[in-house]
């Protein structure tokens, strides 16, 4: 495809914006954010543009519910295994992968074991998860934090940095309020205040938790009650990237420098917002669930200044 | 602990449609199982309950999503119950006692021991 033609297409998906199908390419530059039909991404990669949009820095996975077995999907470990074979089959590996949490469905040591087992055919070796609400339903609450509490001290929430970005793990579905959304709780927000305090407002920020630290649907609890203390810590970054999981479908927003979005699920989609009894797993036509699930891909755009995010369905 | 299966279910289903089709059958069907609570489409029924000191009250998960049941002061938690799966806890002193779903803290429920 010619330059020219790649520019013309690209108006047209710029006007014909679709989130789910294919996935959704976000390019943000300049601080502008630009969204791409995926099917163009390839060619996008191997233009001019495309190649400024520099080496992944990491892969998000979200919501593989390993131990999941019902209708909706009888194969999550399958799903997730083509997911696995996706992100190694990128030409550029990324340095990280994230897990955005449920990375079991019910907590148990079985299950965890297996997602652990799959999990070593990534080829990107650095993982850094947090876990969901699913991953806590055991009585002691341990089964997560025995395999993966090491880099919080088994606290839930830490922080590090790579390539010039600086990335914080936070923990919101452990002190749930009846009839509430997830929190975060004064201790966490006081350690990223502190985490925060040095830090030059020129520095990338990536945010990740398992449930959404925006508003999305009250009524299903698909928020978090004390979010806004941590966007108010947030705002003085230049380029801040909040990304979460839990509800199996991609939602996205952009507000000043900050941008919102949650990825899809590797395991099952779930319905829009307010559509039916509650947020369990939905069931589509089996030819149409690979394109409801996938990964979101995270580039650094113009080092270290920006970062884009690109959305990758199975199918 | 698990329920076993479909019979399970159906009996539950068919007391549900009895309680929502035939609202002045609802003392007696109450009396015949009154220490059960279904939890079905994200919701715990019947919410409050009511039931006397010394009875065991069993919750059972009839959706395709996972629930738990955990006491707003501690005294009872299930772990995750899949579909099917049942929990259990024995009631002795009288008082009001308030419950939710730690995956969908939206869904609360009552149950008032006499």
């Amino acid at each position: 495809m010619s330059d020219d033609k790649l520019l013309l297409t690209r108006r047209n998906a710029l006007k014909c914006m679709a989130y789910g199908g294919a996935g959704t390419l976000f390019a943000l530059s300049g601080g502008v954010f630009t969204p791409v039909d995926l099917a163009m991404a390839r060619a996008y990669d191997e233009s001019k543009e495309g190649k400024a949009l520099g080496k992944p820095l990491f892969v998000q996975i979200s919501d593989t519910h390993i131990g999941f077995n019902k209708e909706a999907n009888p194969d999550v470990a399958g799903t997730l295994t083509q997911t696995i074979e996706i992100v190694n089959g990128m030409s550029v590996q990324p340095a990280l992968i994230i897990h955005t949490g449920d990375i079991t469905h019910l907590s148990k040591p079985a299950e965890f074991d297996m997602a652990q087992q799959i999990f070593t055919r990534l080829r990107t070796t650095e993982m850094h998860t947090v876990p969901g609400e699913h991953d806590t339903t055991d009585a002691t609450v341990t089964e997560y934090f025995n395999r993966f509490g090491k880099a919080s001290n088994n606290k839930g929430y830490y922080s590090f940095d790579h390539s010039g970005v600086h990335f914080i793990a936070l923990i919101n579905v452990l002190q749930f309020k009846p009839g509430g959304l997830g929190t975060l709780g004064a201790e966490q927000l006081d350690w990223v205040a502190a985490d925060l305090k040095h830090r030059s407002a020129s520095t990338p920020i990536v945010v990740f938790a398992h449930m959404p630290l925006w508003t999305i649907y009250e009524p299903w609890g698909w928020g978090t009650g004390d979010a806004d203390q941590l966007m108010s810590q947030l705002g003085r970054f230049g380029s801040v990237t909040v990304l979460n999981g839990h509800i199996h479908q991609i939602v996205q927003k952009v507000e000043g420098n900050v941008t919102f979005h949650t990825a899809r699920s590797t395991s099952y989609p779930q319905p829009v917002a307010g559509v039916g009894s509650g947020p369990g797993p939905l069931k589509v036509p089996t030819d149409q669930l690979p394109g409801m699930l996938g990964i979101t891909s995270v580039s650094v755009v113009k080092h270290p200044s920006s970062l884009a995010l690109n959305d990758t369905a199975l199918a | 602990m698990i329920l076993g299966g479909r019979r399970m279910m159906m009996t539950a289903v068919s007391m549900m449609l009895l309680w929502g089709t035939a609202p002045w059958n609802r003392s007696t069907a109450g009396s015949a199982d009154p220490t059960k609570i279904v939890v079905k489409d994200f919701m715990f029924m019947p919410t409050p309950l009511t039931v006397k000191a010394g009875s065991t009250v069993t919750w059972t998960n009839m959706d395709d999503e996972p629930h738990t049941v955990v006491s707003d002061t501690g005294l009872f938690k299930s772990g995750g119950m899949d579909t099917n799966e049942s929990f259990s806890f024995r009631f002795d002193k009288p008082g009001t006692y308030h419950f939710t779903c730690s995956i969908h803290p939206r869904m609360v429920g009552t149950i008032v021991v006499q």
